[in-house]
């Protein structure tokens, strides 16, 4: 028997966990839009897309970095309130997989705009951190993962900040809670919602940079989606905390299975195997991450 | 639900076997006679494969309340299935092949639809999604599924029945009709049998069903069994009748959403739902492309006229969700009851 | 111009060109019905191929007046790289009159074809790619694999490794790591990988990469786990830059990362940025706008504001050249066709039989101005990939230079496997093996 080779299992798993908190980022944004107005926003990749388009489309047009930032911003919040008042807002009070249908219809548009506006060029994207690896004791780690660890720490951080501390966040808790309480107690839901739409598009921005710079900026890019669904599965549609350490278990987990069980069936599991992950642990705890009680409710 | 309650309700003066047997008669006897081999390859074939899709989505979904977002797995199952069946059993009929096909389906859909007992709504919507990546990875990953293809695609075989071939566009399409119409007639006659209302019950309120005694957990995976036996057999369609080779890659999650769009947009809970729904997600796109570059293709170049045609088509979609909640059939309802009154005016 | 005096314009157009479009169609014309995609996942590829391929034939029509005489027309139906697009749009084009060849540069969509071109009697090209047995013109006589089929890409770019090494020799004991697609595309390569491992005693792994390739972390802790000499990409989309991306991350050396033919383009490149710098990759046609038929496609086009492609900065780029280069063959096909059986429209099987004798040797290639684009070919009734050669280009941070020689697939090794796939499949669809005689005759 050979002897296992710790230090190489310690560098799949960090590089798992690293992957994860890149899918944590993309749930994030679904877990805003859930949380608050029950829907699975599939349109979240198109966003991502979208944004990642946008701001790259900017800076090759010279652009200054901080100024592309702003004006994407600006779009995505703008885009976000759009989505809000145009599509949601009519559908008020239908059933959860029509609202599903319908941003799946708005992905189309996203998407079918955003290839209008800036063509269907591939670029790259350069953040300006080198992705040289760093060797911890004979474990490489990415440069780039730490800093998208780092910045994905952050948003959680501010948007923890945001939603205990200021008026609108703690409007969005009770929303989140309880909406028909919220509304008699006189909360304006359109505009809660709004905010919220508007944060989506900027976790939509920051993950749409971070994976713009891992993937390059082209079409496929909307399809982190799928990596983030087995997250929100596993961590909960409606948690923040559930996402993240949802992200780092499947990230981990995947990349582990892909390394030492792979192997055996011939490689590639890694499109599935998240999924069974999650459903393996749902299965057993059917209370899911963090408790969420919504795994038994329509 | 308003579509569940008018589709027992027929009019007064037509019988309700009336209008579909109308139907089918100008099918059988008219359109194989004038229709045109891009009418039948490029509308009618992709047509009734995938109003059986809808059909068998719709027993799962809009009749029993369980959301899949994998039935382009079940249709894959189907087809790759049929295959295998049709080439490594010697001197077993298509027919044959067909059925066990359907069945193979139906058995993965119960392995696929047991976290349904556990899970709901988007929980169990997502994890329809493992069928949907682990059925496409394994007929890629083992190249025994494509009979050892260096391509991983496959050819379907020359469609025959007890010594008829269905040979040619047409023939093709009479095969497919005679399937369609025969898996539809017993998808009707078990919606309104006791199973259908078990389905039904579990859809509106779980615990109410299982309080007045209907078996919920069983319930539910044999509305997995049976949508999925339906899908696969759609599948076969697909394969052999409509494009006659099959890749893995053709059954990927835009197949699953777009027979999700077929059943919502068609109307929930109404077999005839499918087939409206089908009808307008094939002919929409090809409609919308010919529009396009008839009236604008030298203007615009095809580039910029595709793009234009995907965001009109996602506008489109949403317009049809916001105004026609229980989709087109109750939209055809209401014009069928408005004419049948200016008809008794007058 | 306001939007509604275009549309206005354009209906008018339309209507008009409707007019008059039915009774020109008696004048000797040969058309092109194009399965383009430029939307979806693969548009950067499509815009390329298709831009260049119609850049080529508008050459044609706007500087010789056609081919001899005969004006070339194609029209576009967008297929978004789905098969059952691409079977509409063969349903919807396929009646148009005077066609002569499909093109649709996707895998599924040509076959979901083959059945039905072969009854319908006209070409399908699938140049670089397809299936590899329909290079046995005696079984598949409408199918044409131009250039380089998967098997000959496999043995080209082992050949090149060899090269590198000092010799196939010096390959015994070299470890090298395939890094696939997984996809049938993908695997298609790995028995013919497995042979040439056996017989040049090289070690071997072939890993699998899912679809659609947005994470390799695993693959490439793996690959830097098994050290090898060499990684050969063969990607596909979105998974080459990420390819490449990851190999920097773990540390291997890009310049010992080779792409496959699906891997070698600009928008392969571009988006790893720094980390493409030195990736090496196999191509059939060069890259670049110094050759004189891409200088003339932009004095008499892009000049005039007639080119196909918006980007003018994607003139030359691999796509773009490959387009050239398969108009330089379909044109070249209806070209020596029209010398047997006259200077007119010709049927689909005319047009067959020009391709199987479509042979350009290096001194052609030149008096077409491709010099340096692609080295020749040769195809004949029975081998209807035609020996293309290879080269090899690697990626500067900016552009790519050719860095080898002109290199030779290992044919006569490849040729029995390929005649033994194409016959099972001949028995097992009932297809009588055709013979030279029937391949001279062509039906009108």
């Amino acid at each position: 028997m050979v002897e296992f080779d710790w230090l190489f299992f310690f560098e799949v798993l960090i590089g798992g966990l690293l992957s994860g908190v890149m899918y944590s980022l993309v749930a994030i944004g679904f877990v805003l839009i859930y949380k608050t107005s029950g829907v699975l926003n599939f349109a979240q990749g198109a966003m991502l897309l979208f944004a990642a388009l946008t701001f790259v489309s900017l800076v090759e047009r010279a652009v200054p970095f901080a100024l592309a930032l702003a004006i994407t911003f600006v779009l995505m919040v703008a885009i976000g309130i759009a989505i809000e008042r145009v599509v949601l807002r009519p559908l008020t009070n239908r059933s959860p997989m029509t609202l599903f249908m319908a941003t799946l219809g708005l992905s189309y548009i996203i998407e079918g705009a955003a290839q209008l506006i800036w063509g269907t060029q591939v670029h790259g994207l350069d953040l300006g951190i080198e992705d040289i690896p760093f060797d911890f004791g004979g474990i490489f780690i990415s440069q780039f993962d730490l800093f998208a660890a780092a910045v994905a720490a952050s948003m959680v951080v501010l948007l923890s900040i945001f939603f205990r501390y200021t008026r609108v966040g703690l409007a969005f808790r009770a929303v989140a809670d309880d909406q028909f309480a919220a509304l008699a107690i006189g909360l304006r839901l359109p505009w809660i919602w709004a905010t919220v739409w508007a944060a989506a598009g900027l976790v939509a921005l920051v993950a749409g940079l971070l994976w713009g710079a891992r993937l390059g900026v082209q079409f496929s890019l909307s399809l982190v989606v799928l990596k983030a669904l087995p997250v929100l599965v596993l961590g909960g549609f409606d948690s923040i905390p559930g996402a993240i350490v949802g992200g780092l278990l499947i990230g981990a987990a995947e990349k582990l299975a892909e390394v030492y069980i792979g192997e055996y069936v011939g490689g590639g599991i890694e499109s599935w195997f998240a999924y069974v992950v999650a459903l393996a642990f749902l299965l057993v705890h059917p209370s899911g991450l963090f408790g969420q009680k919504l795994v038994e409710r329509v | 639900m308003t579509a569940i309650a008018s589709e027992f309700s027929s009019s007064h003066r037509i019988p309700g076997w009336l209008p579909p047997v109308l139907l089918l008669g100008v099918a059988y006897l008219i359109v194989p006679f004038i229709g045109t081999s891009y009418l039948f390859e490029a509308i009618l074939l992709p047509f009734l494969a995938l109003s059986l899709a809808g059909v068998g989505l719709n027993i799962l979904t809009g009749y029993a309340g369980q959301v899949s977002l994998g039935s382009a797995a079940f249709l894959a199952v189907g087809a790759f299935a049929a295959y295998n069946f049709n080439l490594r059993v010697e001197g077993l009929p298509l027919i044959g092949s067909i059925i066990l096909a359907g069945l193979a389906a139906a058995a993965i859909g119960i392995v696929f639809g047991l976290p349904s007992l556990r899970l709901k709504g988007f929980y169990l919507a997502v994890s329809t999604l493992a069928a949907q990546f682990f059925v496409q990875w394994a007929l890629t990953k083992f190249s025994w599924f494509s009979n050892d293809s260096a391509s991983g695609v496959i050819d379907a075989p020359a469609l025959s029945i007890a010594g008829i071939a269905f040979n040619g566009a047409v023939g093709r399409y009479l095969f497919s009709l005679t399937v369609v119409t025969l898996l539809t007639f017993l998808a009707y006659r078990l919606v309104s049998s006791q199973s259908g209302r078990n389905f039904i019950a579990v859809r509106d309120n779980e615990t109410a069903a299982r309080i007045i005694g209907v078996p919920v957990l069983k319930t539910k995976l044999l509305a997995f069994a049976i949508s999925s036996f339906i899908i696969g057999v759609a599948g076969v369609l697909w394969a052999f009748a409509y494009l006659r080779t099959v890749e893995p890659a053709g059954f990927n999650l835009d197949r699953s959403f777009q027979i999700l769009f077929i059943i919502i947009i068609g109307g929930l809970a109404s077999i005839r739902g499918a087939f409206f729904g089908a009808a307008l997600l094939v002919i929409l796109p090809l409609a919308l492309s010919r529009l396009g570059s008839f009236l604008l293709g030298d203007v615009f170049n095809s580039g910029v006229l595709d793009m234009s045609q995907r965001i009109v088509l996602g506008a489109l979609i949403i317009l049809f969700l916001i105004l026609e909640p229980d989709g087109l059939v109750s939209l055809w309802d209401r014009i069928r009851k408005r004419s049948a009154a200016v008809f008794g005016r007058m | 111009m306001t939007i509604f005096n275009k549309l206005k314009v354009a209906a008018i157009a339309a209507g008009l060109s409707l007019a008059i479009a039915l009774p020109a169609a008696h004048a000797d014309e040969q058309y092109f019905p194009l399965q383009s995609y430029r939307v979806g996942p693969y548009a950067a590829g499509g815009t390329g191929f298709f831009g260049g391929f119609i850049d080529y034939l508008n050459l044609i029509n706007t500087r010789d007046g056609g081919v001899n005489g005969v004006k070339l027309t194609w029209s576009e139906g967008e297929t978004q790289y789905e098969v059952e697009r691409g079977v509409e749009v063969y349903e919807r084009l396929k009646n148009n009159p005077g066609v002569a060849a499909w093109n649709p540069l996707s895998v599924g969509i040509a076959y979901a074809m083959i059945d039905r071109i072969t009854q319908d009697k006209v070409p399908l090209i699938t140049i670089n790619h397809g299936r590899t047995d329909s290079t046995d013109g005696r079984v598949f006589p409408y199918v044409f694999p131009l250039l380089l089929n998967p098997y000959s890409e496999t043995s080209g770019i082992v050949n090149y490794i060899a090269s590198k090494e000092g010799g196939l020799e010096n390959l015994k004991g070299k470890k090298l790591v395939v890094l696939y697609h997984g996809s049938p595309y993908g695997k298609e390569t790995i028995p013919i990988y497995e042979l040439l491992a056996k017989k040049y005693g090289f070690e071997l792994q072939q890993i699998e990469v899912p679809h659609p390739g947005n994470e390799q972390q695993a693959q490439w802790l793996t690959i830097r786990r098994a050290k090898p000499d060499y990684v050969v990409l063969r990607g596909w989309g979105v998974m080459n830059p990420v390819a490449l991306k990851s190999a920097a991350k773990v540390g291997f050396p890009v310049d010992h990362i080779v792409g496959n033919v699906w891997s070698n383009s600009e928008e392969d490149a571009i988006p790893a940025g720094e980390a493409a710098k030195g990736y090496t990759a196999i191509t059939t046609q060069a890259s670049g706008a110094e050759y004189p038929v891409v200088k003339e496609i932009i004095k008499t086009l892009y000049d005039n504001g007639k080119g196909n492609l918006e980007d003018k900065s994607r003139i030359g780029s691999v796509y773009h050249n490959l387009g050239i280069v398969n108009g330089i063959l379909n044109v070249e096909a209806i070209r020596i066709a029209q010398e047997k059986f006259g200077k007119r429209t010709l049927t689909g099987d005319e047009v067959r039989w020009g391709f199987e004798h479509l042979q350009l040797d290096p001194a052609r290639v030149e008096a077409l101005g491709a010099k340096g684009l692609f080295h020749s070919i040769n195809v004949t009734w029975d081998n209807h990939e035609g020996n293309g050669y290879v080269t090899f280009q690697q990626w500067d941070g900016k552009k790519w230079n050719v860095v080898s020689d002109w290199i030779a697939p290992d044919w006569t090794l490849l040729r029995p496997i390929i005649e033994k796939s194409a016959e099972a499949y001949a028995a097992e669809k009932g297809i009588k093996l055709r013979t030279s005689e029937q391949a001279e005759a062509a039906t009108n």
